[in-house]
């Protein structure tokens, strides 16, 4: 009974996330974020000649320096407090969760704290990326063999 | 006009990972899990790809194409090798991303100290 009443209570005060701005403010950053990345990919196009598929993987990898740069003095966190999912989707929020985690546990030497600490975030991602490829993968395989699909 | 549709449909992806996780009250790691999870489902039929096709970066960019490339590295793989190809192409593709993280990630916690 107590439980209860004090679960009501809570209840009551309880702040509601504000639905419509947090999706608007993540829509701009994420959006911000990729149209930033599209912009890299035309600059390596057009000015430095490469083929476009190799032009994607640069701005890829030039994203993750720049997100991991940012994490590393502070700034990306303090761009995820504003930006949210902004933030997290794209694929500066994996790049944030590696430096972070190897950050926080710096203290505990190289090997035991930055090493082994670097996926304790981010592995997570990594497990689901495999394990549903495996299952997806099987079953597109199977799909193809028996003439389902082309 | 391409970097509008990167925006656009980045943006779009963005603000409905942001919705999912007010909703049911998750953490931005359920989030990611599932994004990873829902691209890789959406590659079964090529669709991902498509999205790639329209709005470049815009797909590109969320974790995602993260997804959608570690089976896309597999289904390529698994059409030269047959059936262990699966395994062996999954990180074809996102090698690239995975490695420069772990190495950007590592030098910049040898050189930084942590803040707060």
């Amino acid at each position: 009974m107590k439980t209860k009443k004090y679960e009501e209570v809570i209840k009551n005060h309880e702040v509601k996330p504000n639905y419509v701005k947090n999706a608007l403010v993540s829509f701009f950053f994420g959006g911000l974020i990729c149209a930033g990345g599209q912009l890299l990919i035309e600059m390596y196009v057009h000015w430095f000649g490469f083929v476009r598929e190799t032009a994607s993987t640069l701005a890829l990898v030039t994203v993750i320096l720049i997100a991991s740069v940012a994490t590393g003095l502070g700034i990306y966190d303090e761009f995820g407090q504003i930006a949210k999912a902004g933030a997290f989707v794209p694929i500066t929020g994996f790049a944030n969760s590696l430096t972070s985690a190897a950050l926080e546990s710096k203290s505990e030497g190289v090997v035991l704290g930055i090493a082994t600490n670097l996926f304790k975030l981010a592995g997570a991602v990594i497990v689901f990326a495999v394990v549903s490829a495996y299952v997806f993968g099987i079953l597109r395989y199977l799909l193809i063999e028996f003439n389902v699909l082309s | 006009m391409i970097f509008l549709k990167a925006f656009i449909v980045g943006g779009l992806i963005c603000a409905l990972g942001q919705l999912i996780l007010d909703f049911f009250k998750l953490t931005p790691a359920h989030i990611t899990c599932g994004f990873v999870v829902t691209g890789a489902a959406l590659d079964v039929f090529g669709l991902y790809d498509r999205l790639i096709e329209f709005a470049g970066a815009g797909a590109q960019l969320p974790i995602m194409s993260f997804g959608h490339s570690v089976i896309h590295g597999a289904m390529e793989k698994s059409e030269q090798l047959g059936f262990i190809g699966i395994g062996m192409g999954m990180f074809d593709l996102t090698a690239v991303g995975i490695t420069a993280a772990i190495l950007f990630a590592f030098i910049i916690a040898l050189v930084f100290k942590p803040k707060g």
